[in-house]
C-alpha cells in the first residue's frame, strides 16, 4: 500500500447537517410523490414510475448516509456489481419465461 | 492470554492455551481455524457415513437395509450436511481463516471478532439442521418445489438452518475481502500474493454476491409453506421453475465457492514438491477471478429438461463451455509447473496429483452434461452422479486432503506418519475411482438417479461402486487415524520441513499468537524455486 493511499484514508469526509437534512426533505417528497401517483392511472407506467421513484430514493440513502459518494473506487465497484447481477439474475431468466413453448392444457 | 503479557502474547504458540471456554471465545484466527476445521470434519464423518449407508442399499437389487423413504432421507440428509456444513465452508473457513493472515503477513483477520461471531453462526445453523432430523426432510438438497411444498417432512427447519449458515458465509467472505485489501504487509503487492490468496479472494466475492440469492429463496419457499403465498405455484399465477432458477443462481456460484479454494491449495503444493516456480503466475491467478465472474452466467444448465425455454437453454449451454477456459488456464498451467520438475511423491503432492488427473475427468465430464443434446439423455442419472463426485471428491476433497497434509505440520507442530499417509492415499484413490468411475457407465444406461432401487442388469456395476465405497472408507478411516496418532505420538515438526518459500513456513509450528514477532517485508513472490538455496 503506498502512503498516498494511506493518507487518502486517514481524512474523513464529514458531511455538514444542512446535506443530510435536504437528503431526508427530498426523501420525503419523493415518498409524497410515490403515494401522490398511485391515484393516477399510466397503463404499464406505473410500475415504472414507482421503480423510477424507488430507485432515486435508494441512490440518495446509498450516497449520502451510508457515504458511497466519498467512498473510493473499489468500493463503488463493490456497490454496483451485485446491481449487475440482478440485471443478470432477471435478464436470463426473462430468457427462459418469455420465451416457453405455449402448452394447451 | 490474560496470564500473559503483552510481549509473551507475541510468541507463546497459539496452541498453548488449554480448555474449551478459551477456544470458543478466542477471536485468534488459527483458534478459529481449528474449531472450523473440527466442526466441518465432524459432519463430513456423518455425511459420509450416511453415504455408506446408501451405497449399502444399492449392493443389491431390493430393499436390502432401509426403505424408500428412509434412502430418501438419508440421500437428503448427505447432501444437505456435505454441501452446506462441510464442503461450502470447508476449504474457505478452516484452511482460509489459519493462513490468509500468516501467507499475507497479518497479525489477524481484519474484524477478529466478526470472524468469531461467523463460526457461532455456523454452529448455530449446524444446530438448527441437527433439530430438523426429528423430522428429517426427503427432498434432496436441492428442494425443488412443487415437492418441498408438498411434502410432510420439515423442510422449513432445515431450509431456515442453511439461511443461517448463509450469514456466516457472508461474514466470513466480508471479512477476507477486507483481510486482503487492507492488511497486506508492506511489499506485499497484488502479484507478490500466493496463489491460495487470490483464489480465497475469488471465493470470498462469490460468498459475499451469490449467498444473498439462496436465502432470499429458501425463504421463499418458506413463506410458500407457510402462508401459502404461491411464488412457486401455477394454480396462484406461480412458477416451480422459478425456485430453480432462484436456487441455481446461487448453488451454481456456490459450486465453485467448493472448488476454488482447493484450486488454490493446489497452486501452493505443486511448486514446492517440484522444486520449480508456479508456471504462469498472472493466468492462474486471474483465472480464479474469472472463474468467480463466469460462473454467474451459467446456473441454467442444471434445468435443461425442466421446461424451460428452448432460447434459454441454448443460450445457457454456449456460456457453460466458457467456464471450461479458465478451468484449464489452470490445469495446463499446473501440469507445465511439474514438466522438468524435481518431483517429491510426499503425501500432500500425491492428493494433489489426484486432484489434477480426478478434476480433469470431473471437468471434462461436465462438457458433456453442458452440450445440451447429450445432457437431455444424461440429464438426473448416474452420469450426473459420478460427474459431480469427480469434481466434489476428486477435486475438493483431495484438495483438502493435500491441505490437511501439506500444513499439518504447520497448524499442530507435530509430523504425521508419511509411509501410512502414503498406505492411505492409495486406499482413497483406488476406493474412489472404484466407486465413482462405474457411476458413469451406469448413468450412460440409463440408471436414473435417487432411486431406492434398481432393475438386474444394473446389478455388477452396483456391487463394484458399492464395493469401492468401503475401500474408500477404509482409506479415510486410515488417514483420520494417522493424523490423530501424529497429534499424541508425532515428533515435532520443524518450521519448515517442506522447505516452502511461502511466509506461514517462516514463524514457528504451531505459529505463535500474534504469528509474527515483527510484521516482514516482503521483497519477492513466494514461488522463487529452484534458484540460489530453495
Amino acid at each position: 500500500m503506498d502512503t498516498k493511499a494511506h493518507a487518502d484514508e486517514t481524512i474523513n469526509h464529514i458531511t455538514p447537517y444542512r446535506i443530510y437534512v435536504l437528503v431526508w426533505v427530498t426523501l420525503m417528497v419523493l415518498t409524497v410523490i410515490s403515494v401522490g401517483v398511485s391515484y393516477f392511472h399510466f397503463g404499464i407506467f406505473n410500475i415504472v414510475v414507482a421503480l423510477a421513484v424507488a430507485s432515486v430514493k435508494a441512490s440518495l440513502v446509498a450516497l449520502y448516509f451510508m457515504h458511497l459518494k466519498y467512498e473510493d473506487k473499489i468500493t463503488w465497484v463493490f456497490a454496483l456489481y451485485p446491481l449487475g447481477l440482478l440485471a443478470l439474475l432477471i435478464g436470463l431468466s426473462i430468457s427462459d419465461v418469455f420465451f416457453r413453448a405455449v402448452v394447451s392444457p | 492470554m490474560a496470564n500473559h503479557t503483552i510481549a509473551e502474547t507475541i510468541t507463546i504458540p497459539y496452541l498453548e492455551e488449554k480448555g474449551l471456554l478459551s477456544w470458543l471465545t478466542s477471536t485468534d484466527h488459527k483458534r478459529i481455524s481449528i474449531m472450523y476445521l473440527l466442526s466441518i470434519s465432524t459432519f463430513f464423518v456423518l455425511a459420509g457415513i450416511s453415504a455408506l449407508l446408501l451405497r449399502f442399499e444399492l449392493l443389491m437389487p431390493g430393499k436390502t437395509i432401509v426403505d424408500a423413504h428412509t434412502y430418501n432421507v438419508l440421500f437428503t440428509f448427505h447432501g444437505a450436511v456435505m454441501v452446506f456444513l462441510f464442503i461450502v465452508p470447508g476449504l474457505a473457513a478452516s484452511f482460509g481463516n489459519f493462513l490468509i493472515p500468516l501467507m499475507i503477513g497479518a497479525r489477524d483477520v481484519a474484524f477478529p471478532r466478526l470472524n468469531l461471531m461467523s463460526y457461532w453462526i455456523y454452529l448455530l445453523g449446524a444446530l438448527i439442521i441437527l433439530i430438523s432430523l426429528s423430522k428429517p426432510a426427503d427432498t434432496g438438497w436441492t428442494f425443488y418445489t412443487p415437492y418441498s411444498i408438498r411434502t410432510g417432512t420439515d423442510v422449513i427447519l432445515l431450509t431456515f438452518g442453511i439461511f443461517v449458515l448463509g450469514f456466516s458465509s457472508i461474514l466470513t467472505g466480508l471479512n477476507f475481502i477486507v483481510t486482503i485489501h487492507k492488511l497486506r504487509a508492506p511489499g506485499m503487492t497484488w502479484h507478490r500474493l500466493p496463489l491460495f490468496i487470490w483464489a480465497s479472494y475469488a471465493t470470498a466475492i462469490l460468498q459475499v454476491l451469490a449467498t444473498p440469492v439462496i436465502a432470499i429463496s429458501l425463504l421463499l419457499l418458506i413463506a410458500e409453506r407457510v402462508f401459502g403465498i404461491g411464488f412457486f405455484d401455477p394454480a396462484k399465477g406461480g412458477d416451480p421453475i422459478l425456485f430453480q432458477h432462484f436456487f441455481w443462481f446461487y448453488s451454481h456460484p456456490a459450486v465453485y465457492i467448493m472448488i476454488i479454494p482447493a484450486m488454490g491449495v493446489i497452486s501452493e503444493v505443486i511448486p514446492v514438491f517440484s522444486r520449480k516456480p508456479i508456471f504462469g503466475y498472472k493466468a492462474i491467478a486471474y483465472s480464479s477471478l474469472a472463474i468467480a465472474l463466469i460462473s454467474f452466467f451459467v446456473w441454467a444448465h442444471h434445468m435443461f429438461v425442466s421446461g424451460m425455454s428452448e432460447v434459454a437453454a441454448t443460450i445457457f449451454s454456449f456460456l457453460t463451455f466458457l467456464v471450461a477456459i479458465p478451468t484449464a488456464i489452470k490445469v495446463f498451467n499446473w501440469t507445465a509447473t511439474l514438466y522438468k520438475g524435481s518431483i517429491d511423491l510426499k503425501s500432500p503432492m500425491l492428493y494433489a496429483l489426484s486432484f489434477i488427473f480426478l478434476f480433469t475427468i470431473g471437468g471434462l465430464t461436465g462438457v458433456f452434461l453442458g452440450a445440451l443434446a447429450a445432457d437431455v439423455h444424461l440429464h438426473d442419472t448416474y452420469f450426473v452422479v459420478a460427474h459431480m463426485h469427480y469434481v466434489m471428491i476428486g477435486g475438493t476433497i483431495m484438495g483438502f486432503f493435500a491441505a490437511l497434509h501439506f500444513w499439518y505440520p504447520k497448524m499442530t507442530g507435530k509430523m504425521f506418519n508419511e509411509k501410512v499417509a502414503k498406505i492411505a492415499w492409495a486406499f482413497v484413490f483406488i476406493g474412489f475411482n472404484v466407486t465413482f468411475f462405474p457411476q458413469f457407465i451406469l448413468g450412460t444406461q440409463g440408471m436414473p438417479r435417487r432411486y431406492a432401487d434398481y432393475p438386474p442388469q444394473f446389478h455388477s456395476l452396483n456391487e463394484l461402486s458399492s464395493i469401492g465405497s468401503w475401500i474408500l472408507g477404509i482409506g479415510m478411516f486410515v488417514m483420520a487415524i494417522n493424523l490423530l496418532r501424529g497429534l499424541f505420538n508425532g515428533e515435532k515438526a520443524p518450521q519448515n520441513p517442506f522447505n516452502s518459500l511461502s511466509l506461514e513456513w517462516q514463524v514457528p509450528s504451531p505459529p505463535p499468537h500474534e504469528n509474527f514477532e515483527e510484521i516482514p517485508h516482503v521483497t519477492d513472490w513466494t514461488y522463487g524455486y529452484g534458484k540460489k538455496s530453495a
